[in-house]
């Protein structure tokens, strides 16, 4: 078994799906758990099939670099959607809604017009071995620079995720923050979308936010476990689709799965008991 | 004393619906102001205008050179989505602190050290390391009252402090806020549905009405129309 895995791991593919997939998740899970707090966990979704639109549209247009066509794409719609949750007059559910499946249309319209049907399958559900040197040294940088900015930022996520209106009130620019979040999910949006695919990759961001909550009770603790769990989720789900050749998002989003009954069943087991 | 905030001529308004209008008061050092009136009478949006959350549409908060926004605590209305929400109690008091850290990502000691004074000074010592989701509605009460003495101490804004608890609670809630306001010498607003005890408490009413709000002190209220026919005749409110 252990021989078979360190085998897994001789295929130059392997180490960059590592690589790539232990940051990514990294980032996800650290953001996920604000978003999820917020109750933005749709924005995250949302910005998935925007990205999975920009990705399809560059390369319809035979750009060399849809991931990094997409980046700037994201970023701006994350703002807009941000802009329209805070908007009351808007329903920013149904806002969200539109512009997802919006993007997806024009994404798969312009990918099919242009024949980039083949693309259009690893775009929507991700593919390990589509992830070349480029795309590994992109997803690298970019994971290390959200990396340091949530540590650098961590106490002001904390505040403007408890309370937006507090922090405000007392003189901090919450408003600004709120952007950094945005800013932050964009770009883990874009450098987990190739591995995981648009479909999947809000899974990411929501799963071991979700687990890590049921079993934690302090902020600190509940990032700290939500960023361990993802990287094991991670791992479990790459090795599991290698041997059953399974493709690795969905693998990946099953481990979370069980994960998540098996943390349900141990919160409310620990909760009855305190 | 000086003068704070003065407020001359406010309206507030959402999509075209009026809520306030033509309204005008002062907060001065020291006060005791209490903000009453019927649910939707708009106590909510004027505590969010007076807090920098909403712009009036008309009129003007003017804020005395003194008074900065971080000189400002605000103990505000839990949402359902924080009752629930996975911190430590330290965690929460500690992030009052936040408004006086400015780029600066980490708290210092002195920050833990004035986290801890109020904790202390809340008598919550025991519930440091608790999570804030599993204590009763009193306790996340004081928890974020704690949390708005990190943030500021000249001026306090809470809005309805009592709202959920039961009795005995509440009048602790009460005692404490009156020592602050007393002691500390901490300026307080609160907004309140309880009007038999914002007139036993408050130095200043503000109680407001569509047609005619009545701003004075708690003497002249009760003597007034208004604070007549809520209080005089031994009625209250009594919805919530
Ligand atoms: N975000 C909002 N959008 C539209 N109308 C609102 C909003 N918030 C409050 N209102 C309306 O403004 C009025 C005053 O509300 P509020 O300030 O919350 O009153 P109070 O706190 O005194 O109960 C109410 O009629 C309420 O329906
Ligand atoms: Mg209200």
């Amino acid at each position: 078994m252990i021989s078979d895995i360190i085998e897994m791991f001789q295929n130059d593919f392997m180490i960059r799906a590592l690589i790539g997939g232990v940051l990514v998740s990294l980032c996800a899970s650290l953001l996920g758990v604000s978003l999820v707090l917020k109750r933005y966990s749709m924005i995250g979704d949302g910005l998935s099939h925007v990205g999975f639109g920009a990705l399809a549209v560059a390369s319809a247009f035979g750009s060399a670099a849809p991931l990094q066509v997409a980046v700037p794409v994201v970023i701006i719609a994350a703002f807009f959607l941000l802009r329209l949750s805070g908007n009351s007059k808007v329903k920013g559910d149904a806002a969200i809604a539109l512009i997802s499946t919006g993007a997806l249309a024009i994404g798969i319209t312009a990918a099919s017009v242009s024949g980039l049907n083949t693309d259009i399958n690893s775009y929507l559900f991700g593919s390990i071995i589509a992830m070349d040197k480029t795309d590994v040294i992109f997803c690298s940088v970019l994971s290390a620079f959200i990396l340091v900015m949530y540590v650098f930022f961590y106490n002001k996520i904390f505040a403007v995720t408890f309370d937006e209106n507090f922090a405000k009130a007392t003189g901090t620019k919450a408003g600004m923050y709120n952007m950094v979040i945005a800013l932050l999910t964009a770009l883990t949006i874009v450098v987990g979308m190739k591995m995981m695919g648009s479909m999947l990759i809000s899974s990411l961001v929501i799963f071991p936010a979700v687990i890590s909550m049921r079993i934690c009770s302090r902020f600190k603790t509940v990032i700290i476990t939500s960023a361990a769990v993802s990287v094991i989720c991670f791992l479990t789900g790459l090795i599991l689709s290698y041997f059953y050749s399974a493709p690795t998002g969905a693998s990946i989003v099953i481990v979370n799965m069980i994960v998540l009954l098996i943390a349900s069943f141990v919160g409310t087991f620990v909760k009855k008991r305190r | 004393m000086g003068e704070l905030i003065s407020c001359r001529n406010l309206a507030f308004s959402y999509e075209d619906v009026d809520v306030i209008k033509d309204l005008s008061f002062t907060i001065s050092e020291g006060d005791y102001l209490c903000i009453v009136g019927e649910n939707g009478s708009g106590k909510s949006t004027l505590t969010k205008g007076l807090l920098g959350l909403k712009v009036p549409d008309k009129g003007k908060i003017i804020f005395s050179d003194e008074l900065k926004r971080k000189d400002i605590g605000y103990l505000p209305q839990q949402t359902p989505a924080q009752k629930d929400f996975p911190a430590s109690v330290f965690e929460v008091v500690l992030s009052g602190r936040l408004n006086s850290r400015g780029l600066r990502p980490f708290y210092s000691k002195n920050d833990k050290k004035i986290a801890l004074e109020n904790i202390n000074r809340l008598g919550i010592e025991d519930l440091m390391r608790r999570s804030y989701r599993d204590l009763s509605g009193g306790q996340q009460q004081r928890v974020l009252l704690a949390r708005a003495l990190c943030a500021g101490r000249k001026l306090l804004f809470l809005d309805e402090p009592v709202t959920g608890l039961d009795p005995i609670v509440t009048e602790e809630m009460y005692r404490i806020i009156d020592e602050l306001n007393k002691k500390e010498n901490i300026t307080i607003v609160m907004v309140s549905h309880d009007i038999t005890s914002a007139v036993k408490y408050a130095t200043h009413i503000l109680h407001l009405n569509f047609e005619k709000s009545f701003f004075g002190t708690t003497k002249d209220y009760k003597a007034s129309p208004l604070g007549q026919y809520f209080f005089g005749e031994g009625k209250e409110e009594s919805d919530k």
